[in-house]
């Protein structure tokens, strides 16, 4: 049986760690690549990297910091932010990732997940979408809307019928981000995490909310996620690796240890 | 010196650095008289058994794995490098270098709704003690993404298994030869324990 995976996303701007909360007052904490060493070290599953304005601001992902962290990190880690074209996702690749992380770019050109599902397999594409609960409408029947660049541009794409479209189109994962939930440490958004594990067969990352290990519980559980992703709990040093691993396996999770 | 057979199979920069962390001299390289001068070689692979059986067989590198078999090279597989070592692969069909008689198949979840590929963390089952898993324990963790796995027709060569709706075989070897399903460059610090031990092993 597989294990439930923890994951951290680092959010990287200007080649540092940042924290967004609702997106917005974006603070640097570090650098990411010794935050990603002490990760690795400390028995974190995976990484996330995210470069968190290369999407509105159109730069180009930071290869450079992508290699470093590829030289000192041996577990799987994927990029996202700013990747356009197969050629930025094989430059990624490259440069050591073993997964590119599609999230604006798929919106605006859907063929992009085909194309990259074709060249470097199902498993190395990610699809990560952000999300807002808003009202249920004709257009939006599940009162869950995808919204791009950062949080900022909504696109009128229902969330779960995007996953669906998203996994036909060959995503091999998908990460399920509620901008509602994102930074508020209140927990993960259940509801929507759940929506999208039962639409789609691929694995699910849930990520928004995580304060408390007892939360990625829950989204494990009755979210029903694959993984769960942590940022500002780690990242501010409030819980280490290990502590959400005990909690987890001593609640009766397949964890590795 | 270590060398890394170099067959665009997407992995052996990902292989390198770990070497490379672990102070490991080593080099890339698809020159078969390279290959055979080697201490040790590893067999990596990520991708398609039909396509990296074909670039094997353009560059020579059939002949010349088979060769370093031959002459006690000890050679480590990876993935795709733990499956084309078999006599056959369902995936495409495709004849391989028979170093170890047996199929690889492709997972039948029809049922239980389980995800091909199998992908994630999961445990080994140790079956067999082997140097190159010296300090490993059942219950130790690796990192997979496969959609088929190896079947090898003598048990012997069986070291050890995991479980994913069936129970497979994920370490397996004969003599100098010694493969693995798992991903063990991007399995934390007990992956990077094999690839030390494999680095000691003199078969």
């Amino acid at each position: 049986m597989l294990s439930k995976r923890i994951i951290s996303c680092l959010d990287v701007r200007d080649g540092k760690l940042a924290k967004s909360i609702r997106f917005v007052d974006t603070q640097d904490i570090g650098d990411p690549i010794s935050k990603a060493r002490q990760y690795f070290e400390d028995g974190l599953d995976e990484l996330v990297f995210y470069d968190i304005t290369a999407s509105s601001d159109h730069r180009d992902i930071m290869i450079d910091v992508v290699r470093s962290v590829a030289e000192q990190i041996f577990i799987p880690f994927s990029v996202g932010g700013g990747l356009r074209t197969i050629e930025d996702c094989f430059n990624v690749l490259q440069a050591g990732a073993e997964k590119i992380n599609l999230n604006s770019a798929a919106i605006k050109n859907p063929e992009l997940i085909r194309e990259a599902a074709n060249a470097f397999g199902n498993q190395a594409v990610v699809l990560s979408m952000d999300v807002l609960k808003v009202p249920m409408t004709s257009a939006i029947p599940n009162g869950y809307e995808i919204i791009i660049n950062g949080g900022r541009t909504p696109t009128g794409l229902d969330a779960i019928e995007w996953a669906k479209k998203g996994e036909q189109l060959g995503a091999g994962e998908m990460v399920v981000n509620s901008i509602d939930a994102d930074g508020t440490k209140n927990g993960y958004e259940i509801n929507l995490t759940r929506k999208i594990v039962e639409a789609v067969q691929v694995p699910v990352i849930a990520s928004g909310g995580g304060g408390t290990p007892e939360h990625m519980y829950q989204v494990l559980t009755e979210g029903k996620a694959d993984a769960a992703l942590v940022a500002s709990m780690l990242h501010y040093g409030e819980y280490t690796v290990p502590q959400i691993k005990q909690y987890l396996t001593a609640k009766g999770l397949k964890i590795r240890i | 010196m270590l060398t890394i057979i170099d067959y665009k199979a997407g992995n052996q920069t990902s292989v390198q650095r770990a070497l490379n962390y672990l102070g490991i001299e080593n080099r890339i390289s698809s020159d078969p008289k390279v290959i055979l001068n080697s201490d040790h070689i590893i067999f990596p692979g990520v991708g398609h058994a039909s396509a990296s059986m074909e670039v094997l067989k353009e560059r020579g590198l059939d002949f010349a794995i088979t060769d370093a078999f031959q002459q006690g090279i000890p050679i480590l597989g990876i993935c795709i490098g733990s499956q084309i070592i078999l006599t056959h692969s369902e995936e495409g069909d495709t004849p391989c270098l028979d170093l170890i008689s047996g199929d690889v198949k492709r997972f039948q979840f029809p049922n239980n709704g389980l995800k091909i590929p199998h992908m994630g963390w999961n445990e080994i089952n140790l079956r067999k003690a082997h140097p190159v898993l010296d300090g490993l324990t059942s219950g130790s963790e690796f990192y997979f993404v496969h959609s088929y796995y190896t079947a090898p027709v003598d048990p012997q060569q069986v070291f050890a298994t995991c479980t994913y709706g069936i129970t497979f075989p994920v370490a397996i070897g004969v003599k100098n030869l010694f493969a693995v399903q798992f991903h063990t460059e991007k399995s934390g610090r007990t992956g990077l324990k094999l690839l030390e031990n494999f680095n000691r092993w003199i078969p």
